[in-house]
């Protein structure tokens, strides 16, 4: 498209200019048009932080905030921002983005915008094996990612290889299969917990922000680090994949060792969040999508990660403020927003009849 | 398939003992091969098995017998279990000073919930993998019973409900919105509804659902309190005046369902082929879902969501007994209480002292069934 646009812009020049200057133009321009979109997006996150920790039911001004960073304390005023808000908005930001690139590498390497891991069950798979952890072994911390993560893997394990060659349709049937029994899981588990530790549960069980605090914003922190170079490579791999697995084969890509990189990176960046604030309902569903359609439909796992930090932000900051007097986790506000989107999908996918 | 398309021709009633038999199919035996030759050549490209009138009996009666012995097991096991003769001789020789007996007695309306619910939701569950021509529908996977448990629980926190009389309204509320929403969305578009479709509709109401209730859920400990018994979709501690009060409409229920049989076995050709046999899909759709939420509704109210069983009984009941819905709907009355009562018993004695309630063991043992009939499906039609 961009092509053609640049064609008919530099029709008369291209003829003379010897080299053709306009098709360097108009191959740059999709990166530059990326370029352009990300800062957009990372200021938009920016603002989003900002607005989460300076607004809302307690007020404070810029100038008082960077003075608390700088180690003043305000009386008051640096509990609720430096104990409170701050790791609430960093850790909504880093689990945003785990979130949205986990769903990004699902959907692109099956190709199918409702492969994302909270609708496949691998969400519910680290969510049962944390509250399992809690509830049957009273482990606390660190733990309870461990725990996350190996349920995660386990269930990923356990539906591909039920899925083998059943296709995309036949691992997202699976995976809402899977799915439901880890809620029978959590749901029994629930019932035996005490009433506090249920009331507590049920709170991470949405996905919430309101029990951030700087330890677990650490290990997110420090897990993401580790794991962002291989987002780099893997990136590389998506491309080949999303091409398709015969394609890609014959592009020179090792596909099995592709995917199996891809999954195992995708199960930890939806674990790791899942751990420290709860499987926040469709923000790895959502992000996907929509930077797909920003970037002019191709797939991008940077930009679905900064999509992801936007919603859980925005998300967070409706949740906390929308109800005087009472907090809602945020994952109440994405649920009730994401399933008239999936809803939405579904219908869209209908009369484009493709998928389903 | 061959013999729903059997029973069109055969007409209304059940066919007589002389039902065709497809050129290669095994006979029953004792059952001679006398089929009429008319029909065994019309659909002679069928391989299909049939299923003979007699061999139906066999299992009509064997699922009668089950449900006894089950029922029966039900009263005599659990924290204190009790020998089959007193149990019978508590239920007929009432004795008020015997301890048995009055465990005997306390476990008959836990008995008679696990049978008016199984029985309703696998009524429900066969009609609706009729009504959608879908062999993955269920109150469950729908998002019914999602539908049904967010009423219930804005009953519970706005209003203060507290016994199952009025739980019962909102849950019908919730499952015929929820019902209406689900298949709308999945049915738009060339394909129609496809199970995929309605599967992931389905999760989405349920999950948006969840989000919702758990709003409430998170700023009310006393909605906790009730949702979370009620939730896990438990038998015990039911009273005679919550069964009593789900009664009169799962029996309207029941008795919508039953008349639907033949015109499911004409759904079951396809809407065009029932229409141009003088059916009309969508009323017909419309009247089975007035039932379909009046059982899946009265079920909820009472025992909490419970899924999968709506799922796993109509699989069985096909493998018994063919896919004709005249046979399927009624034994489904039979199946689905037989292994919601037998879920209870096992849920009872697995974990003792405590107890796992028949709901969570439903789905742990029904998705896997689910997964083994996804897995079972053919790639065209899933």
């Amino acid at each position: 498209m961009s092509v053609q646009t640049a064609v008919k812009g530099h029709g008369k020049t291209a003829s003379t200019v010897v080299g053709g200057a306009w098709v360097r133009d108009a191959r740059k321009a999709p990166r530059r048009r990326r370029a352009c979109l990300m800062g957009t997006m990372a200021a938009l996150v920016f603002a989003l932080l900002a607005v989460n920790i300076l607004l809302g039911s307690y007020t404070v001004t810029i100038p008082d905030f960077f003075a608390m960073l700088g180690g003043k304390t305000i009386p008051g005023a640096s509990f609720i921002v430096m104990e409170n808000k701050l790791p609430q908005a960093l850790l909504g930001m880093l689990a945003g983005a785990s979130f949205g690139v986990a769903g990004a590498v699902f959907q692109t390497m099956l190709r199918n915008p409702l492969a994302s891991p909270d609708i496949i069950g691998i969400s519910y798979g680290a969510s049962a094996t944390a509250v399992a952890a809690v509830v049957l072994f009273g482990v606390r911390g660190a733990g309870v990612s461990v725990a996350a993560i190996i349920g995660a893997l386990l269930v990923a394990l356990v539906i591909t290889a039920l899925a083998r060659r059943r296709g995309g349709t036949g691992l997202i049937l699976i995976g809402i299969g899977a799915a439901a029994f880890m809620q029978a899981v959590v749901t029994f588990l629930m019932s035996r917990a005490d009433v506090s530790n249920a009331q507590e549960l049920m709170v991470w069980l949405t996905g919430s922000l309101n029990s951030a605090n700087w330890e677990r914003v650490g290990l997110l922190t420090i897990a993401l680090v580790v794991l962002a170079p291989f987002v780099a490579v893997g990136s590389r791999e998506l491309r080949g994949l999303s091409l398709g697995g015969d394609t890609a084969a014959g592009l020179g890509f090792n596909v099995p060792r592709a995917r199996l990189l891809l999954t195992i990176l995708g199960v930890l960046l939806a674990a790791l969040p899942t751990a420290a604030a709860g499987p926040i309902a469709f923000v790895a569903f959502l992000s996907g999508p929509i930077a797909k359609r920003l970037n002019g439909g191709a797939a991008s796992l940077p930009l679905s990660g900064l999509v992801g930090a936007a919603i859980v932000l925005a998300a967070h900051f409706v949740a906390v403020n929308a109800i005087p007097g009472t907090s809602l986790p945020v994952g109440v506000v994405t649920g009730a927003l994401g399933a008239p989107f999936l809803l939405w999908l579904l219908i869209y996918t209908n009369r484009a009849n493709q998928g389903g | 398939m061959a013999s729903a398309a059997v029973s069109v021709k055969e007409g209304t009633t059940p066919e007589p003992a002389s039902v065709p038999f497809a050129a290669a199919a095994v006979p029953t035996p004792g059952h001679t091969t006398a089929a009429s030759q008319g029909s065994s050549q019309r659909f002679s490209t069928v391989p299909a098995k049939t299923f003979g009138t007699r061999r139906r009996l066999l299992w009509l009666t064997a699922l009668v017998l089950v449900l006894g012995v089950v029922a029966l097991v039900s009263l005599a096991i659990g924290a204190r279990s009790i020998a089959p003769g007193t149990v019978l001789d508590a239920l007929f020789h009432f004795d008020p000073a015997n301890g048995d007996h009055a465990v005997v007695h306390s476990r008959v309306v836990r008995t008679v919930a696990g049978l008016i619910v199984g029985l309703s939701l696998g009524l429900a569950g066969t009609s609706m993998q009729g009504v959608a021509r879908n062999p993955l529908a269920d109150p469950g996977i729908l998002g019914i019973n999602a539908g049904a448990s967010l009423a219930v629980v804005a009953g519970i926190f706005f209003l203060g409900a507290a016994n199952v009389s009025s739980y019962l309204w909102f849950a019908f509320a919730g499952s015929a919105v929820a019902a209406v929403v689900v298949y709308a969305v999945a049915s738009l578009g060339r394909s129609g509804a496809t199970p995929v479709k309605l599967a992931l509709a389905g999760a989405a109401i349920a999950a948006g659902m969840g989000s919702l209730m758990s709003a409430m859920l998170v700023t009310s400990q006393d909605s906790l309190e009730l949702f979370r018994r009620w939730q896990v979709g438990a038998l015990a501690g039911k009273s005679w005046d919550s069964v009593v009060a789900v009664l009169p409409f799962v029996a309207v229920g029941v008795v919508i369902l039953l008349c639907t049989g033949r015109l499911l076995n004409m759904l079951a050709l396809g809407d065009d082929m029932a229409r141009g046999l003088g059916h009309r899909p969508g009323l017909g759709r419309a009247i089975s879902a007035v039932g379909i939420v009046l059982l899946c509704g009265s079920a909820t109210a009472l025992a909490g969501p419970i899924g999968f069983i709506g799922l796993v009984v109509p699989h069985l009941l096909r493998g018994l007994v063919g896919p004709d819905y005249r046979w399927l709907l009624p034994l489904s009355l039979l199946g689905a209480p037989a292994i919601l009562l037998a879920a209870d018993v096992v849920g009872r004695v697995i974990l003792l002292p405590s107890e796992v309630p028949a709901g969570i063991l439903a789905a742990l043992i029904g998705a896997p069934v689910f997964i083994a009939v996804v897995r079972r499906g053919k790639q065209a039609e899933l």
